[in-house]
């Protein structure tokens, strides 16, 4: 394979490979207690009571916290203010946590953990979102005055006219899972009370500023009185944003109130009870087209179980309907979505966040339409998706970057031979117990965050005077690689060797604010800022160094470690540079900042730019499936997508790999069950992710066309990848069986 | 009631007072510090705390600390020779085997037993060799790569005439 030839290049990677990377829990401190999360075996209850005595009793138990303990907001989130630190007047579900014990030792912790009773008036629960905004259903939230969080909506044009002017009309119920991240490592704190009053946090956590929110208003302190350490994590997925910084925030109540280092580490099934989970979607989807294969109108309804807490729902539905017709053009479209809270498991932020849901109806939908029609699904494809020029559902004109759906699709279909094997699929019959399909899915990605939020991120340089350079950017590493592209970056801009330049992963007291690291942001903004540094540094370095290059200023080159003049013969060395900077007492720092181009949105209509560029994907699965046992097995994989400016290949590679095998999981086998309001498979010996042997040899192919609203020319790919596996396999599944499959995760009747 | 045992990890002899019920994945990080071993699960299904007791990769955290004595365990701690990366180790590194980094020691591990007892495997020997070490990171591919290449430099390796070394 092609691929092989890709150098990959990471900055930890040695230490990662020797054991020597420090993770949260690697750490401790002198004088360090531990502290364990406290359950009740309740789903819905009002809290009459919490009895700690037999708990503190216990040996080397220092403290219990509960809500009362809390000096500043026991209450907080990202949107609505509503997930408890402790559950304070209810219990709103099984992963509800009611206390904190700490400890001089974990396994004295965990046994006193035990000893504490909740009394409570159990209440009765709700686990459908159907039910759930039933208007006689009991509120979760009574403040919140309805079990709706939030709605969002798309009005384009008339819906019933599109349907009338439609040949066909496709009505579909789909419905998909709550999924688990799966990160290796489960979430850990270690919070230090520092002698400056500062509160110090290490955690494995994917936004270091949103930790710092939750962790100084829990404590009721400025954000300057938390430091969150950027800490090596062990995956992340979407998934440790806000229930990982609570984790954190209560390391540092633990920390404030007892004068010590607290650690939290958690087993996994704390993980899997505790943690946000992909949200299950219920979408009610009906698409009018002509006899010619064009989309006329979709009408969708899509139900979104947010669980027990707000969470990112808004956010996370408000995506689901900008890409809630994929990437076609729809002159007629009636969208409605709705987050609930039910007493599940919460539902927030993972990989995708809420275009997985979307693309596995779309996906579907537009094959099914094509066959009613007559037409091949990618004869129908093209007529309808989007092209240079074309204007979105959301009324969005993609005229200010290349828009090339059907360079990724076609590149695709040619990868993988696609055509030819459509011959041989065996829609349920063959004449052994095995069954052949083919199948393939596209979407668009609107990227980073979009008309969700505020959206801007800051680099630093900061090179000493012997020549060599560190680099921050207020982008955490989740283990994605997003260091190592800086570090490539900056080498390339500056034209220096990548081994000048070391990394420093900030603290939240040393960058600015430079939001979470979600959304496939992470590159996009962070190159950004990196090159508005560079450019700053350059600006600054060849102002000092020009008169010695006897040139102006704007001559000025940098390139093979050099700093060169108008020609060859003129240059000095870039550590020469750094002391003549020395000598002139100029400092060789930059700081640069990259603010997103503006988006807007209009929520009564629900149009407007929704995001300032767009990725552009294909993917196509092949599966065989077994009559008898009714097993799918993927045995081939090909994805291809408009990534923009390709930094660091080899990791960009394992983007690739690592979503379309999360995308498999989500397909086929990955399925959060609850009963009773109670998480059943809580480890990885009951909830399966995708094993080597579950996977193919895959390939994945860079399209690298230029786009203007990304300066450094990357645009991102940890979601696009992931966002079209489960659909590619429903459709290899539907070919290969002849049957369609419209709920997640694809079961097979044997 | 600790129970005083002698572990051999890593070449190193450690006289330890243990709990009768400690496992040897938390005797190693949390009693001598080697916090490459990595934790999970705890129930033997996600393979990050493989060590290799006489050659033979284990799930740490199912392993009794007490029933580890008389055995040579290596950790990752063990795995480079100084600042020598071992050739599994080099060829993770320059495959892009990495990503959160997580999984890699015990995948490291469990590899170095799979070339130990076959230096020649196919893509499908790896695969069923690392089927117990969990990924989410890298959907595998780079590593059962890095696994094959390593196979090869260290064949290679093995042909060159002993004057050549």
């Amino acid at each position: 394979m092609a691929e092989s030839k890709i150098k990959s290049w990471r900055n930890d990677a040695r230490e990662k490979v020797t054991g020597q990377a420090k993770y949260t829990d690697d750490l401790s401190f002198a004088d360090m207690l531990h502290a364990v999360p406290v359950y009740s075996d309740f789903v819905h209850a009002r809290i009459k009571r919490i009895e700690t005595k037999a708990a503190e009793n216990y040996q080397n138990v220092l403290r219990i916290l509960t809500a009362a303990d809390v000096p500043g907001a026991n209450r907080f989130g990202h949107i609505e203010k509503d997930h408890r630190i402790f559950a304070d007047d209810k219990i709103r579900y099984w992963g509800d946590v009611v206390a904190l014990v700490v400890a001089s030792d974990r396994e004295s912790a965990i046994k006193a953990a035990e000893l504490i009773e909740v009394e409570a008036e159990a209440l009765p629960s709700l686990h459908d979102p159907e039910e759930a905004i039933k208007p006689d259903a009991p509120l979760i939230h009574e403040s919140h005055g309805s079990n709706i969080i939030n709605t969002h909506r798309i009005r384009r044009g008339d819906v019933e006219e599109g349907f009338e002017d439609s040949d066909f009309v496709i009505q579909r119920q789909f419905q998909t899972q709550f999924v688990e991240h799966a990160y290796l490592e489960p979430e850990a704190a270690i919070a230090l009370p520092r002698p400056d009053g500062v509160i110090e946090i290490y955690g494995s956590m994917q936004h270091p500023f949103s930790t710092r929110r939750f962790a100084a208003a829990v404590l009721g302190v400025r954000l300057a009185d938390i430091e969150v350490i950027g800490t090596p994590m062990g995956g992340g997925f979407g998934g440790k944003d806000d229930t990982a910084a609570i984790v954190c925030a209560r390391a540092a109540l633990a920390a404030k109130l007892t004068g010590h280092p607290v650690k939290i580490r958690y087993d996994r099934e704390w993980s899997i009870r505790e943690s946000y989970k992909r949200h299950p979607y219920r979408v009610d989807y009906k698409m009018g087209v002509t006899s010619e294969g064009e989309i006329k109108a979709v009408q969708c309804k899509i139900i979104a179980d947010g669980g027990a807490y707000c969470s990112t729902t808004p956010w996370v539905t408000w995506r689901s309907t900008v890409q809630c017709c994929g990437p076609y053009q729809v002159p007629n479209v009636h969208c409605d979505a709705l987050g609930v809270y039910t007493n599940n498991v919460v539902a927030g932020a993972m990989r995708g966040f809420g275009s997985p849901q979307m693309n596995f109806v779309v996906e579907q939908m537009v094959e099914i339409a094509a066959e009613e029609v007559g037409i091949s699904p990618v004869e129908f494809r093209h007529r309808n998706m989007v092209k240079q020029g074309s204007v979105t559902v959301t009324g969005q004109k993609l005229d200010d970057h290349t828009v090339s759906m059907s360079e990724a699709l076609e590149t695709v279909i040619d990868e993988i031979d696609y055509e030819n094997k459509l011959k041989s699929c065996s829609f349920g019959k063959s004449q052994s117990d095995e069954l052949y399909g083919i199948g393939l899915a596209m979407s668009y990605r609107g990227m980073s965050l979009g008309a969700e939020g505020m959206d801007f991120c800051a680099a630093i340089i900061n090179a000493q005077f012997d020549g060599s350079i560190i680099l921050e950017v207020g982008i955490h590493e989740n283990g994605q690689g997003a260091q190592s592209a800086f570090i490539l970056l900056l080498a390339d801009e500056l034209g220096v060797d990548r081994d000048r330049i070391r990394y420093r992963q900030p603290s939240t007291s040393t960058i600015p604010d430079s939001g979470s690291t979600v959304a496939s942001r992470g590159v996009l903004m962070g190159s950004n800022a990196v090159l508005a540094a560079a450019t700053e540094f350059k600006r600054k370095v060849s102002a000092a160094v020009s008169s010695i290059l006897k040139c102006k200023a704007q001559d000025v080159r940098f390139a093979d470690d050099r700093i060169y003049g108008r020609d060859e013969h003129h240059s000095i060395s870039f550590d020469r540079a750094m002391h003549v900077m020395f000598l002139q007492q100029q400092f060789p720092f930059a700081f640069g900042e990259y603010r997103a181009p503006r988006v807007s949105w209009d929520e009564k209509t629900g149009q407007g730019k929704a995001y300032f560029t767009w990725v552009y994907g294909c993917q196509a699965a092949e599966v065989m499936v077994n009559k008898k046992s009714g097993r799918v097995r993927l045995t081939n994989a090909v994805a291809a997508h408009d990534m923009g400016r390709v930094i660091n290949p080899g990791m960009a590679l394992g983007q690739f790999y690592g979503g379309m095998a999360m995308g498999s999981g989500y397909a086929l086998s990955e399925e959060i069950k609850i009963e009773d309001g109670e998480i059943v498979n809580l480890n990885y010996n009951s909830y399966r992710i995708p094993r080597s042997v579950d996977l193919p040899d895959m390939s994945a192919i860079f399209i690298e066309n230029p786009d203007p609203n990304s300066p450094s020319g990357a645009k991102g790919i940890g979601e696009p990848t992931n966002e079209i596996m489960a659909p590619a396999i429903a459709n290899a599944v539907y070919r290969a069986t002849g049957k369609r499959y419209l709920k997640l995760p694809i079961k097979i009747e044997s | 009631m600790k129970k005083l045992i002698t572990l051999s990890v890593n070449s190193l002899e450690h006289e330890l007072a243990v709990e009768a019920n400690v496992s040897l994945a938390d005797v190693l990080r949390y009693q001598l510090g080697l916090t490459g071993t990595k934790k999970g699960c705890g129930i033997g299904d996600c393979g990050a705390c493989t060590v290799l007791m006489d050659g033979v990769p284990v799930f740490s955290c199912l392993v009794l600390a007490v029933e580890a004595q008389g055995f040579d365990i290596l950790t990752i701690e063990g795995v480079a020779e100084g600042s020598e990366l071992h050739p599994v180790q080099k060829a993770f590194v320059e495959v892009g085997a990495i990503q959160c980094g997580f999984c890699t020691p015990g995948m490291v591990l469990n590899a170095l037993a799979l070339l130990d007892k076959n230096p020649d495997p196919s893509e499908a020997d790896v695969r069923l060799a690392l089927s117990g070490n969990l990924c989410r990171c890298t959907g595998y591919q780079k590593i059962v790569e890095a696994v094959l290449t390593a196979a090869k430099d260290m064949m290679k390796e093995e042909a060159q005439p002993e004057e050549a070394k």
